[in-house]
């Protein structure tokens, strides 16, 4: 039963799987065990970046090729819900027809992309998804009258799913069952979902094509797999599943703007998670996304803490000071992509006795 | 080769242009524009030849290539801030004096950089082009880091020296005397590139190396020596190519290498993979489109960037003219 929905694909490690467990008992029982509203936020945030990193890892790991786009689909996703929401009506039919035209925008664009981009070189890919998405993310915050321009959109969601809202009077074990409550559990059922069928599309015989073409493109070509079919189609779904996860970002902070979903930096944060967490392992989405966004919301404070201490020394105190964030990702970056490319579940998968015939 | 010339792209910059003409509508303004946009094709060239050759050579695609225009726009501002009595005084000449050292300043920062940039960054993941695109991306965070930790991050003035502001008058068409200067520091770069490219020995070992590089090693050339120069080189006209740029926009922030990269990155794939001529053509091409949708419809200046390699990728899928064939 469990290795039909995990589909064959077992965590294959001790360690590992007790890990997983503990992720997922630890999302599934956040509210009552971690209380608090920012430990809830957190929580979400881990919700939405395993099911964003996740599908980049379906392109990135799985088939070879490198999207800087892929936040600019998650946008989609996320500025779906928040203008049909701001349009329409805090309903859930509003919400339907956001996300079907935000999906929709996203095959487009990524179909086209594709087509352009993939049946030349695979390269060609990652530069014309960085032209593209900072074009886009210029014309997000250009055209305010639609999107908001650079303060976004703030709106409000359907009853059942606002703070308001409550599930009944008596608080169930110190927690207050309000209409959070119901939007967490929304968004774990999704992501819980989306994350399975991800590892359903990896172990299927597509996933399979996919991965023989990221080993060795010609072969595959020469077996006689259209290469730049299956490309084409890991990007589009890849970007179906971006979407998805936009708009479950949207639907948690009731909030869409371009730095929350567009910028640079979450592209950023995606590709770190994904080399952390182990590229080509739908399971290395879940445990880097944990570990960087836990990471992320407390050791801003660490650095606060050591660029106060080091405030004699102007030169280390501008270096460590919070702004400076981006710097110390992107050294973890460079440094995970040199010495730890399998990332910490090929680190687990592989015993300690065959790492030196690796 | 001289009989098969391609000469089709060459003719596209002044169908552009032409083109252009009647959505202008007047003749003065469509002039200024079209200086304008060769002066801002020229820079970009200037900062694209490097990439292309360094791809064209060794199969490198290097995501890092905009902090080089960052740095080389950084240095300048220092240089120009210590030599104030230069920079304002009414002579051209004087004016010339001080953007040299600056300039030359840059281009050996960015050259140094360059060279550590090849050995810490780029040397250890050759031949992996997945791995190469995250490590170079990463290095290009790290070094837009580096100047807000050391320029802060906000935004600087770069002022143009004294002389070298204002407009000339050409009938009713004012020309910004800088965008002249581009223009030609532009032509002369190109034309010391054209020729080490065809009229030396190492012009000819490296295009013999981007057409086939096992040959030319197998020759017994070194070619990694040659393709570490190129990189260096490619990175100081990266640099130069920022201080043209900062003093274009007349301020430079740390972001601006990326904004750049994204217009090189946009050249390069119109022009073709490795290809100084297609990059020519196509850093004119994205320079003129710029500043006429910039003045017909402001608002889609940098999407227009996109439609034109949509509609010169519809019409040749490798590039104008693709020098690297697909290994």
């Amino acid at each position: 039963m469990l290795r039909r929905i995990l589909s064959n694909d077992l965590p294959r490690s001790g360690m590992l799987t007790m890990l997983l467990l503990a992720i997922f008992l630890g999302l599934a029982f956040a509210p009552f065990v971690f209380p608090g509203i920012k430990a809830l936020n957190v929580a979400a945030k881990i919700l939405v970046f395993i099911v964003l990193v996740a599908s980049f890892d379906l392109l990135l790991g799985y088939t070879g090729i490198i999207s800087f786009a892929h936040t600019m689909f998650f946008g989609i996703g996320a500025y779906g819900i928040a203008i049909a929401v701001t349009r329409l009506s805090p309903s859930w039919s509003a919400i339907a027809v956001g996300l079907a035209c935000a999906l929709a925008l996203s095959l487009v664009l990524a179909l086209a992309i594709s087509l352009f981009s993939l049946r030349v070189r695979a390269l060609f890919f990652a530069m014309i998804t960085l032209a593209v998405a900072s074009a886009f993310q210029t014309l997000a915050s250009q055209l305010s009258e639609i999107t908001g321009g650079d303060d976004g959109l703030t709106f409000r969601l359907p009853e059942v799913l606002s703070p308001a809202f409550r599930l009944s009077r008596e608080p169930f074990l110190g927690v207050s069952l309000n209409g959070r409550l119901v939007c967490y559990y929304l968004l774990f059922i999704l992501a819980v979902v989306l994350v399975l069928t991800l590892l359903r599309i990896v172990n299927s015989p597509f996933g399979r094509v996919l991965q023989a073409i990221r080993e060795n493109e010609f072969r595959a070509e020469a077996i006689g797999y259209r290469v730049v079919l299956y490309r084409t189609l890991s990007a589009v779904i890849s970007a179906l599943f971006a979407t998805l996860a936009g708009a479950m970002l949207a639907l948690w902070l009731r909030y869409n703007g371009p730095d929350t979903s567009l910028s640079f930096e979450v592209m950023l944060d995606v590709l770190l998670i994904v080399v952390i967490g182990g590229m080509g392992t739908i399971y290395g989405a879940v445990v880097g996304a944990v570990l960087f966004v836990i990471a992320q919301s407390y050791l801003q404070d660490l650095l606060r803490l050591g660029s106060e201490v080091a405030a004699g020394l102007p030169w280390l105190a501008a270096l460590l000071s919070p702004d400076r964030w981006l710097l110390w990702l992107g050294l973890l970056f460079v440094l995970s992509v040199y010495y730890f490319p399998s990332g910490v579940v090929g680190r687990l998968r592989v015993p300690p006795s065959d790492e030196g015939a690796r | 080769m001289r009989r098969d010339f391609d000469w089709k792209p060459l003719l596209l910059v002044p169908a552009l242009a032409l083109l252009a003409l009647p959505a202008v509508g007047s003749l003065p303004t469509w002039f200024t524009l079209t200086i304008a946009g060769l002066a801002m094709g020229m820079i970009v060239f200037i900062i694209a030849s490097g990439l292309t050759l360094v791809f064209g050579l060794m199969d490198v695609l290097n995501f890092g290539h905009g902090v080089f225009i960052a740095l080389g726009a950084y240095v300048a501002t220092l240089v120009l801030g210590c030599m104030g009595d230069w920079t304002q005084s009414q002579s051209i000449i004087a004016n010339l004096v001080a953007v040299l050292p600056a300039t030359v300043a840059a281009m050996l920062v960015a050259g140094a950089v360059g060279l550590a940039f090849e050995r810490l960054i780029v040397r250890p993941v050759y031949g992996q082009h997945l791995k190469q695109i995250l490590i170079t991306m990463g290095g290009m965070i790290i070094g837009e880091e580096l100047i807000k930790v050391m320029w802060g991050p906000d935004q600087i003035g770069l002022p143009l020296p004294a002389g070298l502001r204002g407009s000339w008058q050409w009938g009713d068409a004012a020309i910004e005397k800088y965008r002249i200067m581009a223009l030609a520091a532009g032509v002369l770069v190109f034309g010391v590139l054209a020729w080490t490219l065809a009229r030396t020995k190492i012009g000819l070992l490296i295009r013999a190396g981007v057409q086939d590089r096992e040959m030319v090693e197998s020759l017994g050339y070194r070619i990694r020596i040659l393709f570490i120069g190129v990189f260096v080189a490619g990175s100081a006209l990266a640099g130069l190519g920022g201080v043209m740029w900062g003093l274009y926009q007349e301020n430079v922030i740390p972001q601006m290498g990326n904004q750049v990269n994204v217009l090189i990155f946009i050249v390069i794939i119109i022009g073709g993979l490795g290809s100084t001529t297609g990059a020519l053509i196509g850093a004119l091409l994205v320079g003129l489109t710029a500043n006429y949708t910039g003045f017909l419809v402001p608002k889609v200046a940098l999407v227009s960037n996109i439609a034109l390699m949509v509609a010169v990728l519809l019409w040749r899928p490798e590039g104008i003219s693709p020098v690297a064939r697909s290994r």
